[in-house]
C-alpha cells in the first residue's frame, strides 16, 4: 500500500477548479505516502480530461468511464472503491464538494477508511494528519487516524493552489463495471439566483447577514449601501428565510466575489460563506461574536453592535 | 409510510470558552446545547410529507446524552410521532463515521420508506453522517437536498441538489432512499407550548447499544478520526481590530472604505 490517489471532478464536461487545488494538496504528502501520485476522473467520456490532469508532479492518469453521462454518487462509490482495489494508495483525496460529499462518506464507511472531512491542510507524522474547523470552525482540530492503514479526506475548495499543467503523467483507462451501480436518474440541470444585480461585478459590497435579525431592517440596509455606493449582498440565511433573492448571495452555492472592499455586517462566516469571499481585497467584518470564523479571514474588525455602527456610518457618506 | 430522521444536538460556544486539559475538547461548562439548524429542516420536510399522506409516520433518532431529549421532545412537539434515544458513555466524542454506525443499527429496526438527515451540524460540519448512513443501509441517497417531491403511487422522490455556484440538479430516486436536507428547503414550524407540553406524553424510547448488538469496540471501529489537538485560529495575517466606541468603529471603516475605493 501507497502513494496518494486524488480523484478529479467534473461537471457537464468541465473539469472542476478544484481537481488540480488537490494535486497540489496531495503533493504537499506525496513523498511520505509513498511517492506514487495518481489522479482518477470518473466521467461519462473521462479522457477528454486526462491531458489537462496530467499535472507537474502527478505519475499516472487513470480514466473511469462512467455509464452516465454525468456525476452519479453511486457511480462514483463504486469506481472509487475498485480504484482503491486496483492501485491500494494509502491516501485519497476528494473535494469538500457537493458531489463528493454524495460519495466520500460513503466509502470510507464501507472500507472502513480513516475520515474526515472539510480538511484544509494535510501534514505527515507517521501517517496524514488532517486540518479542520471545529465548534463550528470557532477552533482548529488537527486529526490524526490511528490504526487506519488508508485515509480519505475530502478537502475545501479554494484551500490550495491548483498545480500548473505540463506534466509528463501516463494516462490509462481502468475498466471498471459500473452498469448496475446507477441509483439515482438524472433530469436536468437548472441555473438559479439569475437576477436583475451581478454582484460579481461590484468593486465593493455590503453585506449582511443572520445578524441583522428581522426581514424588516433589510431596508435600512439598502439605504446605507446606496448612500455608501455599495452593493448589497447577503450570507445564506437571509435568502433562506426569503428575505433576498438567491442572485445577491455570497457563498459556495451562491456567488464567489474578488470586490475591492467588503464590509461584512453580522456575518459569522460559516465555511460555505467564507468560500465565496475570502478573496476580496479587503475584508472588514462587524460581528458581536469575538470567535466568529469571519474573523480570521478578515483584514479590518470590529466586535461590536452592527446596527449602532451602521446609523454611524450613514454619517460618513 | 414511515419517515425515520436522524437528529442532533449541537454544541453551541459561549463567546468565552476554555479549552479542556489536554487539549482536544473544550470545558463543557461553556457549552449551550440546541437542536442542529439542518435537522429543523429535515424534520420539518418529514412533517410536510406527514401531512401530505395518509398514516405517515415520523420517528425521529439520535444518538446523546439526556441533553438530546430537549431536542427530541423538540421535534415530538413540532409533530413527530415517536423518538428514539441511543446512548453509551463510550460515544462520547464519537465522529460521524462512528454515530453513521449506529445510527444504521437503530435505522434498521424501523425499515423506513425514507431517511430524512440534515446537511450537516452547525458544530461538527462533517457533512457526512448522512451518506455513510445511507452506506451502511444500502439504501440510495441523495446529497444536499434543497427541494423533494414525493410520489406515494410510484414510491420515488424527485429532488433537486444544490450544486455550488447557483446551479441545481433535478434528479428522481426510488424509496427507500435517504436524502440530505439543505437549509432553505422550506420553513420549519415553531411548536406552540401546549404541543411542547403534550409531547412529554409521547413515546421517547431510550435505546443502549446492547440492544443493537453493537458494543463500544464496534463504534471505536467505526470511527474515522481522532481529535489530537484543539487550538484558537490564527488570525488573519495583518488583521487588525478597530476598538472603540461605534461612531470610533464607523469613523475607521469609512477612513478604509474611502481610501480603499479611491485607489
Amino acid at each position: 500500500m501507497s502513494g496518494v490517489l486524488v480523484i478529479a471532478e467534473t461537471r457537464r464536461g468541465e473539469l472542476r477548479d478544484v481537481s488540480l487545488e488537490l494535486v497540489t494538496a496531495a503533493m504537499d504528502v506525496n513523498d511520505p505516502a509513498g511517492g506514487r501520485l495518481t489522479v482518477a476522473v470518473i466521467d461519462g467520456s473521462p479522457e477528454a480530461h486526462a491531458q489537462a490532469l496530467g499535472a507537474n508532479g502527478v505519475d499516472e492518469v487513470v480514466t473511469v468511464t462512467s455509464p452516465v453521462e454525468h456525476f452519479e454518487a453511486h457511480v462514483a462509490q463504486r469506481a472509487v472503491e475498485a480504484l482503491i482495489d486496483e492501485l491500494d494508495p494509502t491516501l485519497i483525496v476528494c473535494g469538500h464538494t457537493i458531489d463528493a460529499l454524495g460519495f466520500g462518506p460513503a466509502v470510507a464507511a464501507a472500507r472502513g477508511l480513516g475520515f474526515a472531512s472539510d480538511v484544509t491542510r494535510i501534514a505527515w507524522d507517521g501517517g496524514p494528519i488532517a486540518s479542520r474547523g471545529a465548534y463550528g470552525d470557532k477552533l482548529q482540530a488537527e486529526l490524526d487516524f490511528p490504526g487506519r492503514e488508508r485515509v480519505l479526506l475530502l478537502v475545501r475548495a479554494g484551500a490550495f493552489e491548483p498545480a500548473s499543467g505540463g506534466g509528463g503523467a501516463s494516462v490509462r483507462a481502468l475498466d471498471v463495471d459500473l452498469g448496475d451501480a446507477v441509483r439515482t436518474e438524472h433530469v436536468d440541470f437548472v441555473e438559479v439566483g439569475a437576477g436583475d444585480v451581478d454582484i460579481t461585478k461590484a468593486d465593493f459590497l455590503l453585506s449582511i447577514g443572520r445578524g441583522i435579525e428581522d426581514k424588516d431592517n433589510i431596508p435600512q440596509f439598502e439605504e446605507l449601501a446606496d448612500k455608501m455606493g455599495a452593493t448589497l449582498s447577503v450570507s445564506r440565511p437571509i435568502v433562506d428565510a426569503g428575505w433576498m433573492s438567491n442572485a445577491r448571495q455570497v457563498g459556495q452555492s451562491g456567488k464567489t466575489v474578488k470586490p475591492k472592499v467588503y464590509l461584512a455586517l453580522g456575518i459569522s462566516g460559516a465555511v460555505q460563506h467564507l468560500a465565496g469571499m475570502q478573496k476580496a481585497d479587503t475584508i472588514i467584518a462587524v460581528n458581536t461574536d469575538p470567535e466568529a470564523p469571519i474573523f480570521t479571514v478578515a483584514h479590518y474588525g470590529a466586535v461590536t453592535d452592527l446596527f449602532e455602527v451602521a446609523d454611524e456610518l450613514e454619517q460618513h457618506f | 409510510m414511515k419517515v425515520v430522521v436522524p437528529v442532533k444536538q449541537v454544541a453551541n460556544l459561549d463567546d468565552e470558552f476554555e479549552l479542556d486539559d489536554d487539549g482536544t475538547g473544550v470545558d463543557p461548562d461553556s457549552v449551550e446545547w440546541e437542536l442542529n439548524e439542518w435537522d429543523t429542516f429535515s424534520v420539518e420536510a418529514a412533517l410536510q410529507l406527514a401531512e401530505a399522506g395518509d398514516g405517515t409516520e415520523v420517528v425521529v433518532v439520535s444518538v446523546g446524552d439526556e441533553e438530546a431529549d430537549e431536542g427530541l421532545l423538540a421535534c415530538l412537539a413540532k409533530g413527530a410521532d415517536r423518538a428514539v434515544r441511543i446512548w453509551d458513555d463510550g460515544l462520547e466524542g464519537a465522529d460521524a463515521l462512528a454515530v453513521a454506525r449506529v445510527l444504521a443499527a437503530a435505522v434498521e429496526r424501523e425499515s423506513p420508506d425514507l431517511v430524512l438527515c440534515g446537511v450537516q451540524s452547525s458544530d461538527a460540519v462533517a457533512g457526512a453522517t448522512g451518506v455513510a448512513l445511507a452506506a451502511h443501509l444500502g439504501l440510495p441517497r441523495v446529497a444536499v437536498v434543497n427541494k423533494l417531491d414525493y410520489d406515494a403511487a410510484s414510491s420515488t422522490a424527485t429532488v433537486e441538489r444544490e450544486l455550488e455556484g447557483g446551479l441545481v440538479e433535478v434528479l428522481r430516486v426510488r424509496c427507500p432512499a435517504l436524502l440530505t436536507i439543505q437549509t432553505g428547503i422550506n420553513e420549519p414550524r415553531y411548536a406552540t407550548l401546549r404541543a411542547i407540553k403534550q409531547a412529554r406524553d409521547k413515546p421517547l424510547e431510550v435505546v443502549e447499544l446492547a440492544a443493537l448488538a453493537l458494543d463500544g469496540a464496534a463504534v471505536a471501529q467505526a470511527a474515522g478520526a481522532r481529535t489530537r489537538a484543539l487550538r484558537h485560529h490564527e488570525k488573519g495575517e495583518g488583521a487588525e481590530m478597530i476598538d472603540g466606541s461605534a461612531a470610533d468603529v464607523a469613523g475607521r471603516i469609512a477612513e478604509i472604505v474611502k481610501e480603499r475605493m479611491s485607489g
